[in-house]
């Protein structure tokens, strides 16, 4: 093999990396015996440092470069994942092609793994005589340059989503905002007031809306979902699905008229979380952007039974079209940013607080809409009967979060949530507010003053996570009243306290198809189901695949200003890439010899980029190496080894493994 | 063929005499076949393990490997006493996640000449084999007298829906097993919120005043929804309900009678089966005036103070029915 | 950690002494207690149905137990009154094995004889003893020696249940025994020399 080759320079540099891999293995042992022992593979010079990563480190090996004439360079230091770029960069510098340096890990492979010192060591020598004889093989690449679509997608119209997509098209580029509901605004345009300034939701929130719903730059496709992505960063063909609204948009002027004669009342269980009605042609709200309506084709009575058409009768411009379908269209995008938001944890699964079963247990975000002046009761807080209003409030924070019978973590919000709602209660009805409590989180600006200002108003704190919530009366004077059975752990006795209404401050969760999103665009969720930033300190709105970022609660429970922040830290990454205007790709793909190759196609279906192709004609399997993201899937599927990945030649593969095990004997001697 | 092992308890052959009967009644026309584990021992109820841990688990696990011994391809070990079925299946699932406690549980029965592997047993209770495994369609045809007219408070008492080692009750506050089985009687079945207090346990015996407490709870709620009759299936339960209930009542100056059976009596009075033969008559506090009313045409009686709400509508209720039923929500709400 | 802390005290690198209160609850309680997970929320203390009658509620007890406050922990009434429904155990946010601690709390107060009301210790250790003897238990001897020593008073007033009970076989006079008391005598005298953390 190598004893035909003209000899390469190698030069081998193993890093102490303070005491993290020095700690586990003799570096000074590994670098005097890849001198001494690998000389006849090549190897001219040998150094040990104690970090290589840092600019001195980088510097030798620059100077060694261009005074030895180094052909090849070896580093025995961390994962590549870390460093490869920093020594790949540093040889650039120095005159040498950045792919013949190879990265041994020596940390995260041995010193992490291993006690013992002696075994360390060996295993070390070993994973350097390796890539000695591997990167022997490596041939000289050049990187791969593609121009970026300029293009965005915005996955969510919540704030974050909203925000993503207006800094953007701020800066002059073209973004698609797509919306599952039929219009943007998301959660936040559900609340009434939001913490801690009070600030009324919709009036803060309805302006940008607005300014998305009409900014040039910006294709709003509403009551659509994404279906399939396909492509790479800078190059993604997203399709979309458009659902039927049955109404033409271009001839709706959002009078109203059809949602007034509309005779099907149904129970509208998003919006108004199921506290009030809407009908079956219907704007979720009277702030739509955009404001064309719906149809609910499964309540619709033209579509159940072929009557009525209402609807259609008394639209003065004809835009009600029964026959609409469901339109699919293809986008091409450079980049995407996911702002798909959170679900609220259902509370009908904590039985013991009673909500589904006891009339007068509300969730958070069916209060929300109680104490919304445009919501079912007009502002009103009233029990659910509509007409009584309560004396006596308990609210209970905590539910479904920090709990390992339903979700780990804690919710961020619900803190916050719970006192502005008592401050809401103290300010429409007088009533007597309890708070329940296991520790008050209220961490951020404004919102520890937030917390006296409730407690001015005399609301009562108690710690203490509530037992259970219940009808069931023990004495007299309990009757007709929701008990809220505690135990106050600061006075350390168990109380029963009787309320009028109990209100849940619910967890969040992630969306119930997060799974099912990631994976169409490519990254993963964490084990509660958010999705996985790329670092969860440094690098927060990224994902590991290139050109999909990630903002808001999607990525975890968080306040509105944290959701902002985001979303425009996911449009300054876009940006970013954008005005480099070109992508740079990795030179590591695969290619087909085409004399080898059989036409068996087995590898066809594998590709998840969809980067080949069959070749009719010829019979032949060919690879689009712009789309090739070198996973090296098909090169191991080929039974004739007709593909192969430059970086991960067989030839280098099997020099490697001769290499780790050719010196074993020698190196635990 | 339904065929189980039966660990009756001490319970079963003294003060919860009627629920062996109306079981053994029942058990036939079920298509339930019963095999007493042979020799077995008392399981210490909530007593042993307070004094000394070791022992006590190698009192349990004495039935466990003998039960092991005799399992000859029979489905489960069925125990209608709750405080004898949560003490089998707590030594069951402890001995496997505690290895150390295992190890030390086989040694002692080694010196009895007995061993037993965690995960062997299948434990089940009484009321999980009938639902589940019987079926409540099996249930229902077999109903010839319906109990129409009779209010009945299902009462499961604690050990049953709880701890809930092996996710085999639909929840554990408010579980909807008891209520239907006695639907399926044709009982009205009321939707009682203490269906899973406790009844007090060996209060009743180490700390009266505490127990009457707990028990006059049961009562007043009983009494507010204007129940004839408790049905139960515990026989702690029913002898502190029951045989306490004066005491209780003595203490705080009340006047309940409020009958408490067995829910397999129940059953077997819908079956047709007479009154006798279940065991009825051995109650302190007497089901006779409830029993009064079955088979004949009850006028419209008042209702408790309980009324629908009008106004804004209620979230749908999440089905909580059927085997794994908590599973099932886990899964719903992923 | 409970499972490297029960590691390590069987491998004998730590001993029973040097161990915490806390940590020494922990590893004698039957299950994978949790008991340092505890983060005093309270949902057992206002679960307890018994919780008025308690001398300290469990999460105070916990938090007792946390600062080492040995006496008073074991002099506390509240292992005692403990009547095992669960409902804090299945509530936890921490998974806890709150009921199991209890059990374990009482066997520690026997052993130091740190109980201040006798009545639940002995009624445990009478019960035991039939157990012992007969393989079954034995109520009606269980009920006479019990309320004779504990409740004199309260015999009259029960009269009427006693009778009753006994009239309609729901007691009976005579302890049954198991055929097999040998074997169950081995297994129980063995089990005795074994401790848990040890």
């Amino acid at each position: 093999m190598s004893e035909q080759k003209k000899q390469e320079r190698i030069g081998v540099y193993v890093c102490h990396c303070g005491s993290n891999i020095a700690g586990t293995v003799d570096v000074e042992d590994v670098a005097k015996w890849a001198a001494d022992k690998l000389k006849d593979q090549g190897v001219v010079i040998a150094r040990d440092y104690k970090f290589m990563c840092s600019s001195l480190g980088q510097e030798l090996i620059e100077k060694d470069i261009k005074e030895l004439g180094l052909t090849r360079v070896v580093v025995a230091a961390c994962s590549p994942h870390l460093h490869e770029k920093t020594f790949r960069t540093a040889a650039k510098n120095a005159g040498l092609n950045p792919y013949l340096v190879e990265l041994a890990s020596i940390r995260e492979q041995v010193s992490w793994v291993h006690a013992d010192k002696a075994v360390g060591t060996a295993k070390s020598k070993a994973v350097v005589s390796g890539t000695v004889s591997r990167v022997i093989e490596n041939v000289a690449l050049d990187e791969i340059r593609v121009p970026i679509n300029p293009n965005t997608l915005v996955v969510g119209g919540g704030i974050a989503g909203i925000q993503s997509a207006l800094e953007i098209a701020n800066a002059g580029f073209h973004v698609y905002l797509v919306e599952r509901e039929p219009s943007i605004g998301g959660h936040m345009a559900q609340f009434d007031k939001t913490f801690p300034t009070l600030d009324c939701a919709a009036c803060i929130l309805t302006p940008r809306m607005v300014e998305a719903g009409r900014h040039p730059n910006i294709t709003l496709l509403t009551y659509s979902d994404v279906v399939n992505v396909s492509g790479y960063v800078g190059n993604f063909t997203v399709t979309i699905k458009q659902k039927a609204r049955c109404v033409k948009t271009d001839l709706c002027t959002g009078c109203g008229i059809c949602q007034e004669k509309c005779p099907k009342k149904v129970i509208d269980d998003v919006y108004e979380a199921g506290l009030g009605y809407r009908k079956a042609v219907y704007t979720p709200f009277a702030q739509a952007v955009p404001n064309f309506p719906v149809m609910d084709k499964e309540n619709c009575t033209y579509f159940l039974k072929g009557t009525c058409k209402a609807c259609e009768k008394f639209c003065p411009t004809g835009a009600i079209d029964f026959t609409q379908q469901d339109e699919l269209m293809d986008i091409q995008v450079g980049n995407v940013v996911l702002a798909t938001g959170y679900d609220l944890f259902d509370a009908r699964r904590v039985s013991n607080y009673g909500y589904g079963r006891l009339a007068n247990v509300f969730t958070s975000i069916e209060f929300e809409r109680m104490s919304n002046a445009a919501g079912p009761t007009s502002g009103n807080i009233v029990l659910r009967d509509n007409k009584t209003l309560p004396k006596s409030v308990g609210i209970i924070h905590c539910v479904g979060s920090r709990d390992k019978n339903f979700n780990n973590y804690c919710s961020v919000i619900c803190c916050m949530q719970g006192l502005k709602f008592a401050h809401l209660v103290h300010e429409r009805t007088g009533a007597n507010v309890y708070n329940f409590y296991i520790d008050m989180r209220t961490a951020y600006k404004s919102y520890d003053e937030f917390y006296q200002r409730v407690l001015e108003e005399g609301t009562l704190f108690v710690r203490g996570k509530v037992a259970e919530v219940t009808d069931a009366a023990r004495m007299p004077g309990e009757e007709g009243k929701l008990i809220i059975q505690v135990e106050d752990t600061l006075a350390g006795k168990q109380r029963r306290i009787p309320v009028d209404m109990v209100i849940l401050s619910s967890g969040l969760e992630p969306r119930k198809d997060a799974k099912e999103v990631g994976k169409m665009f490519g990254i993963s969720c964490s084990t509660d189901g958010w999705f996985t930033e790329k670092h969860p300190k440094l690098d927060p709105v990224s994902t590991m695949t290139e050109g999909i970022h990630i903002a808001g609660c999607s990525t975890g429970p968080k306040d509105i200003p944290s959701s902002v922040a985001q979303g425009a830290a996911a449009s300054a990454r876009v940006l970013d890439k954008i005005l480099q205007r070109e992508v740079v790709l990795e030179p590591i793909k695969a290619s087909v010899n085409q004399e080898m190759c059989s036409g068996c196609r087995i590898c066809n279906g594998l590709c998840p980029f969809n980067a080949i192709t069959f070749i009719e004609d010829d019979m032949k399997t060919e690879i689009n190496p712009a789309l090739c993201q070198g996973c090296g899937t098909c090169v191991a599927a080929c039974p004739a080894g007709a593909i192969s990945g430059t970086g991960f030649s067989d030839t280098q593969i099997m020099a490697q493994i001769d290499g780790l095990l050719r010196n074993f004997e020698m190196a635990a001697a | 063929m339904n065929e189980y092992l039966l660990y009756p308890g001490c319970s079963m052959e003294s003060s919860a005499r009627a629920y062996m009967e109306s079981l053994l009644a029942i058990a036939e026309p079920l298509g339930l076949n019963l095999k007493e584990i042979t020799d077995w021992n008392c399981c210490g109820a909530t007593e042993y393990v307070g004094i000394n841990l070791i022992p006590a688990y190698s009192l349990i696990a004495r039935n466990l490997a003998l039960a092991a011994q005799q399992k000859n391809g029979m489905k489960a070990v069925v125990a209608p006493c709750s405080a004898c079925y949560l003490n089998l299946a707590k030594a069951d699932h402890y001995m496997a996640v505690r290895p150390m406690l295992g190890d030390k549980v086989n040694d002692a029965l080694a010196a009895g000449g007995l061993h037993y592997d965690p995960g062997t047993l299948n434990i089940r209770h009484l009321l999980d084999v009938i639902i589940n495994d019987i079926g409540l369609d099996t249930v229902k045809s077999k109903v010839t007298h319906p109990l129409h007219g009779l209010r009945v408070a299902p009462y499961l008492g604690c050990m049953v829906p709880r701890p809930d080692y092996q996710n085999r009750w639909s929840d554990h506050e408010h579980p909807t097993e008891l209520d239907d089985v006695l639907k399926a009687l044709g009982a009205d079945v009321i939707d009682f919120p203490m269906k899973t207090s406790c009844c007090g346990g060996h209060m009743t015996q180490i700390g009266p005043e505490t127990a009457f407490e707990l028990i006059r709870r049961l009562m007043y709620e009983a009494d507010q929804y204007k129940a004839d009759i408790m049905a139960t299936v515990c026989p702690m339960c029913q002898l502190n309900l029951d045989a306490y209930q004066g005491e209780a009542n003595r203490f705080f100056g009340t006047n309940y009678k409020m009958p408490i059976v067995f829910f397999t009596q129940l059953m077997g009075l819908a079956f047709g089966i007479p009154a006798e033969k279940l065991g009825f008559g051995l109650e302190l506090v007497s089901a006779r005036t409830a029993l009064k009313q079955i088979g004949v045409e009850v006028p419209i009686k008042e209702e408790p103070k309980r009324r629908k709400v009008e106004g804004l509508p209620m979230p749908p209720r999440l089905l909580l029915k059927g085997n794994n039923g908590k599973k099932r929500i886990k899964e719903a709400a992923k | 950690m409970p499972q490297m802390t029960d590691e390590r005290v069987h491998a004998g690198l730590i001993h029973e002494e040097d161990l915490s209160l806390l940590n020494e609850v922990s590893i004698k309680t039957a299950g994978v207690s949790r008991l340092e997970m505890c983060i005093q929320c309270g949902s057992c203390g206002g679960s307890c149905p018994v919780a008025m009658d308690m001398d300290h509620t469990p999460r105070m007890l916990f938090a007792m137990l946390r600062a080492g406050m040995r006496d008073e922990v074991l002099r506390s009434n509240t292992p005692w009154m403990c009547v095992s429904c669960y409902h804090c155990v299945v509530r936890c946010p921490q998974d806890v094995l709150i009921a199991d601690v209890m059990y374990t709390l009482k066997g520690m107060a026997i052993k130091a004889k740190l109980y201040r009301d006798s009545t639940p210790p002995d009624f445990s250790q009478t019960f035991v003893g039939m157990v012992e003897n007969y393989g079954r238990s034995f109520e009606f001897g269980l009920a006479s020696r019990h309320y004779l020593t504990h409740f004199p008073l309260r015999l009259p007033g029960m009269a009427g249940m006693g009778l009753g009970l006994l009239t309609k076989k729901r007691m009976h006079v005579k302890p049954r025994r198991i055929k097999n008391i040998d074997q169950l005598s081995a297994i129980l005298e063995k089990a005795k020399t074994l401790e848990l953390a040890s």
